[in-house]
């Protein structure tokens, strides 16, 4: 089932990239459409952010993940590159469960 | 500029000067070891979700559209359907097409080459492409960056859940922490934007938080994305 989901995912992300090469420019650059466009992955991202920092199944928990990503938003504030701040979410989240 | 022979790639139809050149290659590389530090990321965090190495690698190599792969990984890795997971990777992945657009006005290609520009047309080689001052210099940036991003985030996707898989239980290493806030990263740029993204971005993950709790894994974060949208429409 999950290779199902990865080949599907893998053929429709290439269709979509493939789309913008065969479809006449005007359709897709409406200024609605490119300000969706780019809001869309932000409202995406967030959500993932949030569902994987605080939910667990169907109830919010509290737990070491949100230590972890708290301490990923002191790195980025610090303006650490991109495996730093995963580093650190994954470390201190070790840390947190080793005690 | 002197010509010399030979100096002429299929990649560089003329027109670039070596220090252009250079420039652009060095850049290509560049960016190139920065995505294959989170191809580590996206290997690590796919065998903690439950992939195999063999998915991870597959997703990667096939899909090769970053933030899309995390999402994938990341609502499956919650316990979501693997078609909920892809529908979100699929509306992460809508963007590509708008560079698509730019892409094929720039690019010029036909034929196999064009197959071959749209599985590359991503956000790195998009970005790398649209800076520079010549069609020349753009199509060189487009393919190098591509060559370099594709050949560096499938080897690191490959030591990454490789990695992970020999380093065993995923919760004791962090890595649920990790998927979130690799998820971060990939959203802390776009925030600085302007108020409108920040107000998205807190309505889309109030949403899905609240409505993690009564619907299935995976929905909640189609529901938040449409909802934030329509959110901003209103305001």
């Amino acid at each position: 089932m999950i290779w199902a989901g990865v080949l599907l995912t893998a053929a429709g992300c290439y269709l979509l990239k493939l789309l913008g090469f065969a479809v006449p420019a005007s359709v897709l650059e409406r200024p609605s459409v490119r300000r969706t466009a780019e809001l869309l992955p932000v409202a995406l991202l967030a959500a993932l952010v949030g569902v994987g920092t605080f939910v667990i199944g169907h109830r919010l928990s509290l737990d070491a993940r949100a230590a972890g990503v708290g301490a990923a938003v002191l790195a980025l504030l610090l303006r650490a590159p991109f495996l730093v701040v995963v580093l650190v979410a994954a470390g201190v989240g070790a840390v947190l469960r080793l005690t | 500029m002197r010509l010399r022979p030979g100096s002429f790639t299929p990649l560089s139809s003329g027109g670039l000067t070596g220090e252009e050149r250079r420039s652009i290659l060095r850049d290509a590389a560049g960016i190139g070891i920065a995505v294959g530090a989170y191809g580590i990321s996206f290997g690590a965090v796919s065998i903690a979700a439950g992939l195999t190495v063999a998915q991870a690698c597959a997703l990667s190599a096939l899909a090769f559209t970053g933030a899309s792969q995390f999402s994938f990984v990341g609502v499956v890795g919650a316990g979501g359907a693997p078609l909920a997971g892809m529908a979100t990777a699929l509306l992460l992945g809508s963007r590509n097409t708008l560079y698509g657009l730019r892409m094929s006005a720039l690019l010029r290609v036909t034929g196999g080459r064009r197959l071959l520009a749209a599985h590359v047309t991503i956000d790195e080689t998009t970005a790398m492409a649209v800076v520079r001052p010549t069609p020349a210099g753009s199509r060189l940036a487009f393919w190098a960056t591509a060559v370099s991003v594709f050949s560096l985030w499938n080897l690191a996707t490959l030591f990454g859940a490789l990695g992970a898989g020999a380093l065993g239980d995923p919760r004791a290493l962090g890595l649920d922490a990790a998927v979130p806030a690799a998820f971060l990263g990939l959203l802390w740029a776009r925030l600085r934007t302007g108020g409108e993204a920040r107000f998205v971005a807190l309505a889309g993950a109030a949403v899905a938080i609240g409505t993690s709790l009564l619907l299935p894994a995976g929905v909640p974060i189609l529901l938040a994305a449409l909802v934030a949208v329509r959110l901003r429409a209103r305001r």
